[in-house]
Formats: structure tokens, C-alpha cells, sequence
């Protein structure tokens, strides 16, 4: 009664068939109609191969180099205030008792609000008319914002809204990266004699690389790929100011240019997962 | 009859982790005992049928198990970490494999658990939650809820390992009477020779993945097979000097030549690997054949009841086991004597054991 | 470096609620190595809380040489702590590790580095003095964080929290002979809190017993084996720990089964006391074959050769007790006699002192 073969079982992968079935409908068949989208020239029923030629024409856009410079500088602005500010909010956050659970509430509520709400909140709010932050600005502070007309004040804006919605998640992250240092090393380097600021710089910060890579991560992504609340606000303008590749690819759908807004997308995708890449690979060095 | 582990190999990610284990566990307690790392808990776990062997084959009283899921086989197993259910009380938790296997009355359920905290000193903690137990507590509840079933196979992979040293003292004794009582295959390891010995059961000593020597625990320990096993099933560990007979002399590597121990007078290999335990270690010389060796105080460990004294000598480091208290402040000059008497000869070689000193032999009572 | 005295310290962490330490009064010498050694929850980490800074004291006084500082911050305090797993500068190079205490209080680069050296080369680990400390093993990151805590001449003392936990078995004794070197080389005042006899008798000149919040006794290893000053001691130090037999005491002698062994001080109370009882470390007994004087009579249940020594469970009076005899011993189960070669008397499970043993030289029993 000698086994010759050793038994193997494969069971296992009737548990992973749903999840590829799901993949395959939600990722892989659309991914490749866009593909056959991007390389055909559709009007109606009629259908041409064009091969490379959308891919051409996209990357020689002045619209589409356009937003991709604007979407690439805001992207580079939001990671420079945001991941300090974030940092520095969760170094704040109240470490334990009801005052932590109020300030972590407060914290995740601007997380929780959908997207268009969020465009919608600021559209009244920065109104220089009738918004309290605005109002606020032009009449008490003595400014003059107008973002549906000034460029700068539109950009400002959308930045300042962004902030607003998304900091928060860089403060919590940072927050849970806090907790999870042992009290020894605070108590380590207190008896080292070391100042808050080399507390946080041999202490804290070496132990939040890993929440900081995934925050940093998570943070340009958005942000390159932000639509909804800019959408909202200014609709791209005035302009062209805050007309991000999303915003301008949406266009291009809508007016059923299927060719051009696929090699659109796939560009856009390519670019994403590069810069996805070489940010890992850069902030796994540390 | 028993539990037959036929040729079982392992692999874990590639590294071989077992070597074709053969070996044969009877009715009773039977201690695997070997430092970290040996493959203990690999071959517990294959026993248990927790992991599938890459080769070989597990027979329990005729049966073979090779392949048959943890689910359906009547097996019991307690770990090292305290592992109960945290939201229900002991008796529950105790009751529990009783419970779910729907075999049982109510009645059989209370009078099994009530023999079993009985047994295991947990009267007192039958309504409290395990998060209010102590560590020792703990431990007993998860032996108890192993017990309850009266499993065909019991396994305890280190069970007293996280314990504070007098619980460990306190539980093994309780154990030694638990596993008596009980009519299983208990498998129990442990990584302290001292252990095995206390238990003075069948004995297997593993180390890297293979089994090194098998038999009651007292003849592994007075007739080591190799100088692995003498290192390895000692605490601390068999002092090995290497050593040449030069006619009628044996010459220790850095001590002073003396006259060949009397049970030495058959081997003809010159090259010897000379073992001591340290209790056989002396601060005074016994004899006029002992062999002294000058070094000085590395560390003296104090375990309570005895001293372990570490020396650095030309010939390696000797540790002396001694009886009481002894402290010595470090670098001390300090003679120790070997008494030829107590001296084993190993092959330098091949390692294994050539000759053992002749130990009165003590009846068992 | 510098004396340490508790006074009168008291500690709930609750107000109201029970007492994680009672009236502790301790006093350690400058340059004295000292162990804190108890079960869990018997309040030595506490102790060492308040040591350091870390837990003020409900009540009374931490001094460091005549200052009390029971109410300093940590910082102020000038002391060094390794704690149980290690505590490193992950992003530093080990050089880094040890001098950044002495950077911190404005030493120059230079004699930082100097100090890094001197104490790399105590501990031996100046060939890694170039690495990441993050890359070490866990007993070598052990080493760097003892190192660090011993860089700073002036500390007034350090404290050690169960700091062998993470090594490995094989490893720990070359970490312990470390730490004797340290203590030899340094002269620092030295405090481990650790549950494990061996790791406190091994590393302290003295060492401190705690049990539920209270200090038990204070004294060298040999005193604490060889004279408990109460039944917990003697039953925590020593493994297997003392044995403790009811004892009858009349007319000023405490006898055990019949046979007379301790003259009970005069001035104490002649005719005893319930809770008296007879103490004796297993490696104390001696078993014979034949009566005679001061031989008790046993029943021998159980014997078992572990080895270095025959473990025999005996029987007298209706209580249990144990004997580590020599093998050359030959014992037998079955009735038999044991002999004492140190034994006391305890009252209330305190050592009654100057008891005399009967037919013993004087000076073997606590005296």
C-alpha cells in the first residue's frame, strides 16, 4: 500500500476562481476594449485602424501637455504641504483619553464626506459673495477672491480645498505610525538627553518611512488623478487654469471621441503606474 | 500498536527541515527533547496532521493518517503560548471539545469538567474569564481542555516554556501525575535536558532535523551515542577537550599529561575527543590521577540552588557545576580537576562515543 | 555615579486602590550591583518606574546622594536604562548609537568618539562599530544598547529591565559575563529588575526579593540560599525551593517526628507557636539507612535520577518534602532516615534567628 504519488492537492484555487473572475470582467476586459478603442478610428458603426496614430496625436497636444504639466505641478505642491502639515498634525493629535477620540472624529470627517459634496461645500464656502470663507477674506482681511474669474484664486483654491480634504488622511496615518513606537524609545532618548527635534528625527521619523512611503504613495496618485471636487468648483476654468487630464479626458468621452480618449486614458494610465514605480522604488531605498 | 512516523521528510521553503524520521511513539508519555530549531515542533505538527509531510508516512494503531485532515482525528494539542477561548469562562472553555462533538450529556460534560479542574487545581477559577487568570492559570485551563476528550494523541510543544521557573516546577510535578492517569499517546517537548530527566520517560533527542539517540532519558544522558548528543542533552553542556594517548599517557589539549584512565584500556584510536560533564568538574583534586587544568573565572552563574562556573582555560572553556552557592569575581585564577574516572572518550573523528565511565549502577526503587 | 536611598516609599497607582509598593526603605551603594527579583506583579518594575523617573511616588522619597528627586523629570535624573528588548537608533551607525548620548550634552565629536571606542572595545563589539545598527542581530543590538547606556562618565546609575529577554539560551551567559566585566571595569551603580533567580544571583553583589509590593529581603546570593529570612524566600530562591515541615517546639526545643533538632532561643516563646515550622534546602538532607541521633524517619515514595543527582520525595509526619542526594548516596524507597546539615526555624513565616541545631557544629544553622 505504497503511495507512489504524493498527494497534492489543489483545491485551493476554487477559492482564488472568484476574485480572477471578478478581476477579469472588472479590469482585464475593460482594459482591453479601451486598447482596441485606441487604435481604431470609431464613428458610429464604422470602424478604421489607425494604429499609433491617437497615441501621437495625444502626446503632441498642447491641451493634453497642457494639463499634464498642471496636473504634474499640482501633485508636486500637494505632496510639499500636505505631508509636512500631516506630520505635523499627528505629532499634535492628543495621545490618549476622550480628547484623542474627539480630536481623531473631527479629524476623519472631512475623509467621509463624498467627493461632489466636497466640491459643492467649497463652491458656496469660498464665495466671495455669499461663502464664510470668502466673505471672510474679501471684506474682513481685505482681499479679493474670485475664483470663478482669477486663475490664481481658482488654483488657490482647488489646492486649499484638496488640503482641507485629504491632510487629514496623511495625519492619521502618521498618527497610527506614532502609536506604534514603543514608550522605551521615548524613554531611551529622553535618558539620551535628546532634544523634541532629535526625538523626531532619530526616532520618530526613521519608525513612519513605512506610513510616509504609503502616504506619499496614496497622496500623488489622488492628486493625479483628482476630478470630482475640481469638477465641481470651477468645471476646469477659468480657462483652462484648473483643467486637470481627468477633467479634460471626460470631455473627450463625452463627445464620444472613443480613439483619441482611449489613447488618452492609456497614456495617463501608463504614466501613473511609471511614477507609482519610481516612487516605490525610490522611497524603499530608505 | 501505537503512533509510527514511517520515513517523514519535510522541507520548509526549500530548506530540509526534517530527515526521514522514523520512530515509534507507545502508550504514555514520550519527551522529544532538542535545542531550538531541532524540528520538534515541524514533527509535533505533522504528528497532529496540523502540516503534511513532503514524504512518508503516519500510522496510529494500524491506521494510516497519512493525508487525513486535523478535522478527523482524535488528537489534542497544547501550545506554548496560553491559548484559550477569551470570551467564555474555564468551565466552558474546559467543556468546550466536550460541547462540539455533541457526544456527550450534560451530566458526563459537568462530572469530566469537574475531574478535570480537580486535577489540574482550577476549582477556585470555574467562573472567571481567562484574561483573569495568571500565566500558570492559563496554562492549566488549555491542558485541561486538552484532556477533556481523552484524545487517542495528546501533543504539548513546550508547555511550561513562558512560565516564571517556580510555576514550571509546580506544574511539571502535577503533569507527571496527569499524564499517568491518562490513557494516550502523549508526545511533550522540550528544549531543557532537565526536563526529560525529571519526567525519567521515553526519551527522543532531536537536533537539526534529525534524531540523534532514543531510549529512557537516564541511559541517553549516561551513554551519549555522540558528542552532539552529549552536548546537546546536558544543561549546561558536556565539556569536550581534544585529547591524544601517547602509550600509557593521555595528553589533554593544554593540561597536564596523566596516566590513561583504567576504562580507556581498549581503544586503540589516538585521537580522542575527551567529554566531562560539569557536575563531575572539581574545584579539589580527588586523586592523584585527576587531571588539572589552571584557568581563569570567566562567569560564575548562580541558579539558585547550584553555581555554574565558567573557566577559561588553555584547553577551551570548562564550566563546573557546583552544588550551593559559590561566587568568584571574574579573572580569578582558579584550578579545576578532571577525575579520570568520569572522563568519555569520543572519536575525534567520527565524534561517537568510544567509552563512558562505569557508573554505579542506581536501583530504581 | 551615586547613592541611592529609598524612604519610606509608598505607591498606588490608584488612589484608594490597592498598594503596588509598601513602606520600602532601601539604601544602595554607590558602585553596587543590585537585582530586583520577584514573581510578576510583585512591584519591582514599579520600583524601577520610580527610579528612573517614569512613575512619581504616591508617597516618599527617592534620593541620589541626599537629593531628593522623587519629583525630577527623567531627564533630570542622570541615569541610563537598558530595556527588555533592544532600544536603538535603527537609522544610526553604531558609532552613531554610543556617542549620541555625549553629543546631546555638548561633548566635542572628538572625545565622544573616544568614549564610543573605549567602551565598543569593553564590550567587544568595535569591529561593527561602522554598521547600520539596524542590520545586527538581536543579542549584538542588545550589546550596542548596553554600550550606549554606559557611555556617559557621570550617570548616577543604570538601570536594567529584564534585559536577557530577547537573547538566545546558548547566548545569555556571554551577555551576563559582559555585564560582570562592565560592573568590575565601570563601577557604576547598577540596578536589574528581572522574575528570574539565576539572572539576579548571577549579576548582583546584592539582591533585593519583592513580593506583593513588599521587600522580603535584602542580602548576597549565598544569605538568600543559605539563610532565607522567611518562608518565602526560602521557597523562591532554590529549585526545587526549601522544604517546610510543621515543627513542634516545648520547653525551648523544636522537634520534628520525634527527633529533636533546634534549641529555640530562651526569651522567645518556649512552647511555640501553630505556625512553626522546620526549613530545609533539598541539598541539606542526607539519607541514611540506619537511626541514630538528630536522624529523622521517613518513608521514601519516589526516587529519580536526573543525572548530576537523585531527586527522592519522602514522607514525614503527613507532609512531603524533597532531597537532591548524591548518587553515591544509594538511597532506597521505603522507610529510611534523613540527617539536616542546615536547617531554621521559622514563626509566622519569618526565620526565627539564633536557633541552635542539636548535635551540629555551630555556625551551620542560622545563627
Amino acid at each position: 500500500m505504497t503511495q507512489a504519488v504524493k498527494p497534492r492537492d489543489n483545491r485551493a484555487w476554487y477559492l482564488v476562481a472568484p476574485v480572477m473572475v471578478s478581476i477579469v470582467f472588472t479590469a482585464v476586459i475593460p482594459l482591453m476594449m479601451v486598447i482596441n478603442y485606441s487604435v481604431q478610428d470609431i464613428f458610429g458603426q464604422s470602424r478604421l485602424f489607425v494604429g499609433a496614430d491617437w497615441f501621437n496625436k495625444t502626446l503632441e497636444d498642447p491641451a493634453f501637455r497642457g494639463s499634464f504639466l498642471r496636473n504634474l505641478a499640482f501633485s508636486i505642491q500637494v505632496l510639499i504641504i500636505q505631508i509636512p502639515l500631516g506630520i505635523v498634525l499627528g505629532l499634535g493629535l492628543p495621545k490618549k483619553g476622550w480628547r484623542s477620540s474627539m480630536a481623531l472624529v473631527l479629524m476623519a470627517m472631512p475623509l467621509l464626506i463624498p467627493f461632489n459634496v466636497v466640491g459643492t461645500i467649497w463652491l458656496v464656502f469660498a464665495r466671495g459673495d455669499i461663502g464664510l470663507g470668502g466673505y471672510f477674506l474679501n471684506n474682513i482681511v481685505g482681499l479679493d477672491i474670485n475664483y470663478a474669474q482669477d486663475s490664481f484664486d481658482a488654483w488657490t483654491t482647488v489646492l486649499v480645498m484638496d488640503t482641507w480634504h485629504w491632510t487629514p488622511l496623511v495625519a492619521l496615518l502618521v498618527y497610527a505610525g506614532l502609536r506604534a513606537i514603543p514608550d522605551a524609545y521615548y524613554q531611551a532618548a529622553t535618558i539620551d538627553g535628546a532634544s523634541k527635534f532629535a526625538i523626531f528625527r532619530y526616532v520618530q521619523l526613521p519608525r513612519l518611512r513605512g506610513v510616509l512611503t504609503i502616504a506619499v504613495l496614496l497622496r500623488f496618485m489622488d492628486s493625479f488623478m483628482i476630478f470630482t471636487e475640481p469638477f465641481v468648483l470651477t468645471g476646469g476654468g477659468p480657462g483652462d487654469t484648473t483643467n486637470f487630464l481627468s477633467i479634460s479626458l471626460a470631455q473627450l468621452a463625452q463627445a464620444f471621441n472613443l480613439g483619441p480618449a482611449a489613447a488618452y486614458s492609456l497614456v495617463y494610465f501608463f504614466f501613473i503606474q511609471l511614477s507609482c514605480f519610481i516612487f516605490f522604488t525610490i522611497l524603499k531605498r530608505f | 500498536m501505537g503512533l509510527e512516523l514511517q520515513g517523514i521528510t519535510k522541507a520548509v521553503s526549500g530548506e530540509p527541515w526534517l530527515y526521514g524520521i522514523d520512530v515509534t511513539f507507545e502508550r504514555g508519555l514520550n519527551v522529544l527533547a532538542g535545542p531550538t530549531l531541532a524540528g520538534k515542533t515541524t514533527l509535533m505538527r505533522i504528528a497532529a496532521g496540523l502540516e503534511r509531510p513532503d514524504d512518508g508516512k503516519l500510522i496510529l494503531d494500524g491506521e494510516d493518517l497519512t493525508g487525513v485532515s486535523v478535522r478527523k482525528r482524535d488528537v489534542a494539542f497544547v501550545y506554548q503560548e496560553f491559548i484559550n477561548y477569551p470570551s467564555i469562562s474555564v468551565t466552558k472553555n474546559i467543556a468546550s471539545p466536550l460541547v462540539r462533538s455533541g457526544d456527550f450529556s450534560e451530566q458526563q460534560i459537568k462530572d469530566r469538567v469537574a475531574e478535570l479542574a480537580e486535577l489540574l487545581k482550577l476549582g477556585p477559577y470555574l467562573d472567571r474569564l481567562p484574561g483573569e487568570l495568571s500565566g500558570g492559570q492559563k496554562q492549566r485551563v488549555a491542558i485541561a481542555r486538552a484532556l477533556a476528550k481523552k484524545s487517542k494523541l495528546l501533543i504539548l510543544d513546550e508547555p511550561l516554556a513562558n512560565l516564571d521557573y517556580k510555576l514550571r516546577e509546580e506544574l511539571r510535578e502535577e503533569l507527571e501525575a496527569v499524564f499517568t492517569q491518562e490513557d494516550a499517546i502523549v508526545l511533550y517537548s522540550t528544549t531543557e535536558p532537565q526536563e526529560a530527566l525529571a519526567f525519567s520517560s521515553h526519551t527522543v533527542i532531536m537536533n537539526e532535523g534529525r534524531i540523534l539517540q532514543m531510549g529512557p532519558a537516564i541511559t541517553a544522558y549516561r551513554q551519549p551515542g555522540n558528542a552532539t548528543v552529549a552536548r546537546v542533552f546536558s544543561d549546561p553542556p558536556m565539556n569536550l577537550i581534544p585529547a591524544k594517548q601517547a602509550g600509557s599517557q593521555l595528553v589533554l589539549t593544554g593540561a597536564a599529561k596523566g596516566p590513561r584512565p583504567q576504562h580507556f584500556h581498549e581503544i586503540e584510536i589516538s585521537d580522542l575527543l575527551i567529554g566531562i560533564f560539569p557536575h563531575q568538574v572539581k574545584l579539589e583534586r580527588q586523586s592523584i590521577d585527576d587531571f588539572e587544568v589552571v584557568g581563569r573565572v570567566a562567569l560564575a552563574e548562580l541558579t539558585g540552588s547550584e553555581t555554574f562556573l565558567h573557566v577559561q582555560t588553555e584547553s577551551g572553556r570548562l564550566v563546573a557545576q557546583l552544588s550551593g552557592v559559590h561566587t568568584r569575581p571574574l579573572d580569578e585564577e582558579v584550578r579545576v580537576y578532571l577525575p579520570s574516572t568520569a572522563l568519555f572518550a569520543f572519536d575525534s573523528s567520527t565524534e561517537n562515543l568510544l567509552r563512558s565511565p562505569e557508573v554505579s549502577d542506581f536501583a530504581h526503587g | 555615579m551615586a547613592e541611592i536611598r529609598l524612604v519610606d516609599l509608598n505607591h498606588q497607582y490608584d488612589v484608594g486602590g490597592a498598594y503596588a509598593l509598601k513602606d520600602v526603605n532601601l539604601t544602595w551603594d554607590d558602585g553596587g550591583a543590585y537585582a530586583l527579583l520577584g514573581p510578576s506583579g510583585c512591584g519591582k518594575t514599579t520600583m524601577l518606574n520610580i527610579i528612573s523617573g517614569l512613575v512619581r511616588p504616591s508617597e516618599g522619597a527617592v534620593m541620589f546622594n541626599d537629593v531628593d528627586v522623587a519629583r525630577t523629570s527623567t531627564a533630570d535624573r542622570d541615569i541610563a536604562q537598558v530595556f527588555q528588548f533592544p532600544v536603538i537608533y535603527e537609522s544610526m551607525t553604531v558609532r552613531e548609537n554610543l556617542e549620541f548620548p555625549l553629543r546631546n550634552r555638548g561633548i566635542s565629536k572628538r572625545d565622544a568618539s573616544a568614549r564610543a571606542v573605549e567602551i565598543a572595545e569593553l564590550l567587544q563589539i568595535d569591529h561593527m562599530m561602522k554598521r547600520r545598527a539596524q542590520q545586527l542581530t538581536a543579542d549584538a543590538k542588545q550589546l550596542v544598547s548596553l554600550a550606549r547606556a554606559l557611555v556617559r562618565r557621570e550617570v548616577s546609575a543604570i538601570l536594567f529591565d529584564e534585559p536577557l529577554t530577547v537573547i538566545d539560551p546558548q547566548k545569555k551567559w556571554e551577555l551576563r559575563q559582559a555585564l560582570k566585566r562592565v560592573h568590575a571595569e565601570l563601577n557604576h551603580t547598577l540596578v536589574y529588575v528581572t522574575h528570574d533567580q539565576t539572572e539576579a544571583l548571577t549579576f548582583a553583589d546584592e539582591v533585593v526579593v519583592m513580593n506583593a509590593g513588599g521587600v522580603m529581603q535584602k542580602g548576597t546570593p549565598v544569605d538568600l540560599f543559605e539563610q532565607p529570612a522567611n518562608t518565602f524566600v526560602g521557597n523562591f530562591i532554590g529549585s526545587p525551593g526549601m522544604n517546610f515541615f510543621s515543627a513542634k517546639v516545648e520547653n525551648g526545643v523544636a522537634s520534628l517526628a520525634g527527633t529533636k533538632l533546634l534549641e529555640v532561643p530562651s526569651g522567645t516563646q518556649a512552647n511555640g507557636d501553630p505556625s512553626d515550622v522546620i526549613g530545609v534546602r533539598p541539598e541539606f538532607v542526607r539519607w541514611h539507612s540506619t537511626p541514630a541521633d538528630q536522624r529523622v524517619p521517613v518513608t521514601v515514595t519516589k526516587l529519580n535520577d536526573v543525572g548530576t543527582a537523585v531527586m527522592a520525595t519522602f514522607t514525614v509526619d503527613g507532609a512531603t518534602g524533597m532531597a537532591r542526594l548524591p548518587i553515591s548516596d544509594r538511597p532506597e524507597t521505603g522507610p529510611g532516615w534523613v540527617s539536616f546539615s542546615r536547617l531554621q526555624l521559622f514563626r509566622n513565616g519569618d526565620s526565627l534567628d539564633n536557633c541552635k541545631p542539636i548535635g551540629l557544629a555551630e555556625g551551620a544553622s542560622r545563627a
